[in-house]
């Protein structure tokens, strides 16, 4: 046992957790104030401390953000009624929201976040088949979703259930399907041997864009966001999948929901932007200062952060597909088009070689 | 018969999505530049902005006073008695009650309720007032703790009133009297 190993872990993995936790707190802020700009409205701007009028610029400024809605938003969940509906299985009732979390939070686990600080590398687990290990856990979270959907025992939840399992078995084949060049190209299945990669020869989007199309696409179908959020589509299934849940249960959907989308921008910009290399001023290579090694943390939040705008962007932008028009995409679409990307890549490595 | 409408099939490049995803990311990212920068928000933030009220607006229906300060209602409690919500609730003075404080009237109402909760603003006790006593203002948020506190009271209905200066009723009675007595009438 190297307790040195053990305790480092353990550090990262709550910081982690917390940094991700957070990010999920203020994205459904960001995404409450994006939607209002887009919408030519303000946003939550009132919500504040009582304390907060008598510090002079910067409180209002804060609460004009909106910076204390989160907090007031997470009192609320927890001081809501927790409501079990009569008909539901319980005990599946229970167990939902804990499926589909859990999975949410474990794909963060093998992402490099930076390089290193000090001798220790910054990934909770470097495992040698990262990418195998995200797919796997992100198959998962579709149970919960479906065992909310079954367990509610209500006609809409179930709806929402059923087609969140085809949507997500759909997209995950094209998603799996459209990561294959960039595995080929870098001939290895390890996160941060991906980033090497990457780092000395450019970003992977350069080399397989259509890779990154896709896989952005499937990633918008497996976190349920708009355009393909017919599992909570609230204008034909009232709310879904959740429908029947309420107070922290309910919470912790949102927290799946959001840790999903925060998982798929992490690992859109490892796989294909670069992790937390930069181009320039030397931040492609691991750090040697406590200075350089923070800045390629920022680096990596900044690019995660642009992505989780990107998701909210889109919501707030496109209409929802029909439900055949989903499949259409997924299966005649974008399948044919993952597997020609398959074959042109390994033609041209071919010529290559 | 059913309509076929025909629609226009679609190329090439507008099947695959594109042109569409870039003209609505335009569209919102116009939008969203707008309202952030330019305030060109179209809400309105409600009790520190408020709305311009028209002129003729019909607003919350007050007592007012005459140019000396007097009480104009004389308590004939017609606006009582029109009032299709029953809002208003006229004390007359009753025989050996409190007399006018302006001349030219015999009383004055002892005490006028108006329950805020019941007024409709329909304007049927303006029109109908023949002292020109009662008008409806341009308040339209009313806010209180309780039931109870909507009730306007004779007291708080005249200080929200105030002077009406552009009515004077019995001044032009008097011209008129005064012209009466000459003949023929020229008013």
């Amino acid at each position: 046992m190297d307790w040195n190993f053990i305790i480092f872990s353990l550090v990262k993995v709550a910081v982690v957790v917390g940094v991700v936790q957070g990010m999920v707190a203020y994205s459904v802020l960001a995404e409450r104030k994006i939607s209002a700009w887009i919408q030519d409205r303000v946003g939550p701007n009132r919500t504040a401390p009582p304390f907060m009028k008598y510090i002079p610029v910067l409180g209002p400024f804060l609460t004009r953000l909106g910076i204390f809605q989160p907090l007031a938003d997470g009192l609320k969940f927890l001081l809501k009624e927790d409501f079990t509906p009569a008909g539901a299985r319980t005990i599946y009732f229970w167990l939902a929201p804990a499926i589909a979390v859990i999975p949410a939070m474990l794909t963060v686990a093998v992402i490099p976040f930076g390089s290193q600080i000090g001798h220790q590398h910054m990934v909770i687990a470097d495992l040698n088949v990262g990418i195998l290990y995200t797919f796997g856990i992100v198959s998962l979270g579709v149970y919960g979703i479906v065992l909310a959907g079954y367990a509610a025992n209500s006609k809409y939840p179930f709806f929402g259930g059923i087609r969140s399992s085809a949507q997500m078995i759909s997209y995950e084949i094209s998603m799996g399907m459209s990561i294959i060049p960039v595995l080929l190209i870098v001939g290895n299945l390890n996160l941060s041997q991906i980033i090497a990669w990457q780092s000395a020869h450019g970003w992977m989007v350069m080399y397989a864009p259509l890779s990154f199309v896709i896989f952005m696409v499937a990633s918008f179908a497996e976190t349920n966001r708009t355009p393909f959020d017919l599992p909570e589509a609230e204008t034909e299934l009232v709310g879904g999948y959740h429908t029947e849940y309420s107070s922290m249960k309910f919470a912790l959907f949102f927290l799946a929901e959001y840790s999903n989308m925060v998982a798929s921008s992490a690992m859109m910009v490892t796989l294909f932007f670069g992790g937390w290399t930069l181009p320039f001023f030397g931040l492609d290579q691991p750090a040697q200062s406590l200075g350089v090694g923070i800045l390629q943390i920022l680096v990596f939040l900044a690019k995660l952060l642009f992505f989780m705008v990107v998701f909210i962007w889109v919501r707030w932008m496109f209409p929802r597909f029909r439900y055949d028009q989903l499949m259409d995409l997924g299966w005649r679409r974008f399948l044919p088009l993952a597997l020609v990307n398959i074959l042109i890549t390994a033609v041209w490595l071919w010529m290559r070689s | 018969m059913a309509i076929t409408v025909n629609r226009k099939p679609l190329s090439f490049w507008e099947n695959l999505y594109l042109p569409a995803i870039a003209g609505g990311l335009k569209v919102t990212l116009k939008h969203a530049v707008g309202s952030l920068f330019q305030g060109k928000q179209v809400t309105m933030e409600y009790p520190e902005q408020r709305w311009a009220v028209p002129t003729g607006y019909r607003g919350a229906p007050y007592l007012v006073k005459d140019q000396e300060g007097n009480t104009k209602c004389v308590s004939c409690q017609l606006c009582e008695f029109v009032c299709p919500p029953k809002a208003i609730r006229i004390t007359p003075p009753g025989q050996s009650g409190q007399v006018a404080d302006r001349a030219n009237a015999e009383k004055m109402p002892q005490e006028f309720e108006i329950n805020m909760l019941r007024c409709i603003y329909c304007g049927m006790c303006q029109e109908v007032c023949p002292e020109e006593a009662i008008f409806l203002l341009k308040d339209w948020s009313h806010v209180a703790g309780n039931r109870a506190e909507m009730i306007y009271n004779k007291e708080k209905l005249l200080a929200l009133g105030g002077t009406h200066g552009g009515i004077q009723k019995w001044k032009h009675k008097l011209e008129e009297a005064r012209a009466q007595e000459s003949f023929p009438v020229k008013v």
